[in-house]
């Protein structure tokens, strides 16, 4: 009984601790809503009163739709084709049996041993060379990149967690691979799919580190932020378009883990 | 396309090839040619001389001893390891309880708590820095609060742009990506080893020690890789909250491609960054094995 005794105020101290963790994952980025409603050019202490004027001046600033036009459409791009590319990459892995879909799917997610400043430059070496130079189709190309590690892991677990019986009934029935993945496979994997599009979208939409050595003209989102980080006037500013991010990003992410697990669950509780 | 079932010998050995090109297309082209080639391209060039052009002139090594040469890049590199080191450090020590408490204590709140580790993981890097920009600044939000409540009378210039400012920022920048790797680890320990050195009268502490911290040490090792490898190279955090006193590795590189304008120069560096990486990786791997994988 006492080890068990002990085992519970081990769990409790603990708890509190976890508790102590969450504050401090948290607080500093619940900061950005808070003094975004703050009437004072200064995030500090004390608040000045309740405003929604540094959510107003978000409207109507040709620079800022411009660049969320420019995150919204390359976001969206990129996060299809890392999602085909993580789909493919990872049915492969499993199923393809062959040393080349093996390889593939470890280069795939090499990027996570590569700081971000080195993939950007080595893409903007590569870009470059080819012609692009920094634009939008440079930037879709990294972000791919960027994300595809995670896609790969998301659809790679996905995959996994599907019993073979049901592919290799489908084979024996007489359907072909393209059958097989595109009537089995795909739809029981939909929920990850989405997930992974999700995932790579916000990965897309919130990367800064690559992005700065690719982007031309057309400036994205965080790109924007940055440069709206010099002057101390828009700071306010920059942090109503912080809560406004943060806030999507949250909706985004929380939807996707919700996917995600609820698809495993769902694969586990009826196998067949 | 079809074939006939039944005479197979392995459902693997009849992926006809077109499916099989088609499906390793997408993922070999940007394997192939936006990361591996993308990288050759980076070790050419740092073998180059800077002439202006694209891929720089001639068949160099100068690159290479200048940085083995000049004293600032050895004062910077090792920064550089010295801050990812104790940044590397500060969130695997403190994702590990949290990782612990997750593996064998959460109960029901297991998914919530997950969830809400997992969750910053997905918002803006950009957004997290300048979070701590507001908190550490000369009128910020830290030195505010202390004038507030009567701790200090003037405000203080030494929380920002100082090196312990990076790694604080980038500790709790990197926090979430430490905690999974080793949530995974102990939640893999088999429940048996553990009832197994109870039953052999190991103390509580002492089954930690010999069980479970040796049984987890491949997490542990990945949540350090993990958070070592995008800190040791970052540029944004020095650049936000570290002034020149922090000038990391990364900022060197990431000025070569901007106002210092010596590509086959910043290449070398990054070829340099990336044996820095292989040899923490060889050594982690090491590490690994004598602790026995079972990744």
């Amino acid at each position: 009984m006492s080890a068990r005794a002990d085992i519970n105020s081990d769990g409790r101290w603990l708890g509190v601790y976890v508790l102590g963790y969450l504050v401090f994952l948290y607080l500093p980025v619940l900061l950005i809503p808070l003094f975004s409603f703050n009437n004072s050019i200064q995030a500090a202490f004390p608040l000045q009163g309740f405003t929604l004027e540094w959510y107003r001046t978000l409207y109507g600033n040709p620079a800022l739709s411009d660049a969320l036009a420019n995150s919204l459409v390359i976001g969206v791009i990129a996060a299809f084709g890392a999602t085909l590319c993580g789909i493919t990459v990872s049915y492969m892995d499993l199923y393809g049996r062959s040393p080349l879909a093996a390889t593939i799917s470890a280069i795939a997610r090499l990027p996570i041993l590569i700081p971000g400043v080195i993939v950007g430059i080595s893409l903007l070496i590569l870009v470059n060379l080819i012609g692009l130079g920094p634009s939008r189709v440079s930037i879709v190309l990294s972000h791919i990149l960027v994300a595809l590690p995670t896609t790969v892991v998301v659809m790679r677990s996905r995959f996994a967690a599907i019993p073979k019986t049901i592919r290799e009934a489908a084979l024996d029935l007489g359907a072909s691979d393209w059958t097989t993945f595109r009537r089995v496979m795909l739809p029981l994997s939909a929920p990850a799919v989405l997930s992974a599009f999700m995932l790579s979208f916000l990965i897309s939409f919130d990367e800064f580190i690559v992005v700065f050595f690719l982007a031309g003209t057309e400036p994205t989102l965080p790109l924007y932020i940055w440069s709206q980080l010099r002057f101390p006037r828009s700071l306010p500013t920059v942090m109503a378009l912080g809560t406004v991010i943060l806030t999507v990003s949250f909706i985004i992410a929380g939807t996707a883990e919700i996917l995600r697990h609820r698809g495993l669950g769902a694969a586990r509780r009826n196998p067949a | 396309m079809s074939t006939i079932a039944g005479t197979r010998p392995l459902p693997e050995n009849r992926i006809s090839p077109v499916f099989r090109f088609a499906m390793l297309l997408p993922g070999g082209l940007v394997t192939f040619f936006l990361i591996l080639f993308a990288l050759g391209l980076v070790v050419f060039l740092a073998f180059r001389g800077n002439d202006g052009s694209l891929l720089g002139v001639g068949l160099t090594a100068e690159n290479f001893v200048t940085v083995a040469t000049d004293p600032l890049y050895w004062t910077v590199t090792l920064r550089s390891l010295v801050i990812a080191g104790l940044v590397t450090l500060a969130t695997v020590v403190t994702a590990y309880p949290v990782a612990y408490y997750l593996a064998f204590h959460a109960g029901r709140r297991r998914n919530l708590l997950l969830f809400l580790v997992t969750l910053p993981f997905w918002t803006s890097y950009l957004l997290r820095v300048f979070a701590w920009k507001i908190v550490l600044a000369y009128n910020g939000v830290l030195n505010s609060a202390f004038i507030e409540t009567g701790l200090w009378k003037e405000p203080t210039l030494a929380f920002l742009n100082t090196p312990a400012a990076v790694v604080v920022t980038l500790a709790h920048a990197y926090a979430p990506f430490a905690i999974l790797p080793i949530y995974v680890a102990l939640d893999t320990i088999p429940k048996s080893l553990l009832e197994a050195a109870s039953d052999l009268g190991a103390r509580p502490f002492t089954s930690f020690r010999r069980v479970v911290l040796p049984n987890s040490m491949p997490g542990v090792l990945a949540a350090a890789l993990v958070v070592f490898v995008p800190t040791v190279g970052d540029y944004v955090t020095p650049a936000m909250v570290g002034g020149p006193a922090s000038t990391m590795i990364g900022t060197l590189i990431q000025s070569q491609f901007g106002k210092a304008n010596d590509w086959p120069f910043g290449a070398a560096l990054s070829v340099c960054v990336m044996l820095v990486i292989l040899c923490v990786v060889l050594v982690a791997r090491g590490a690994d094995r004598r602790f026995g994988s079972r990744t």
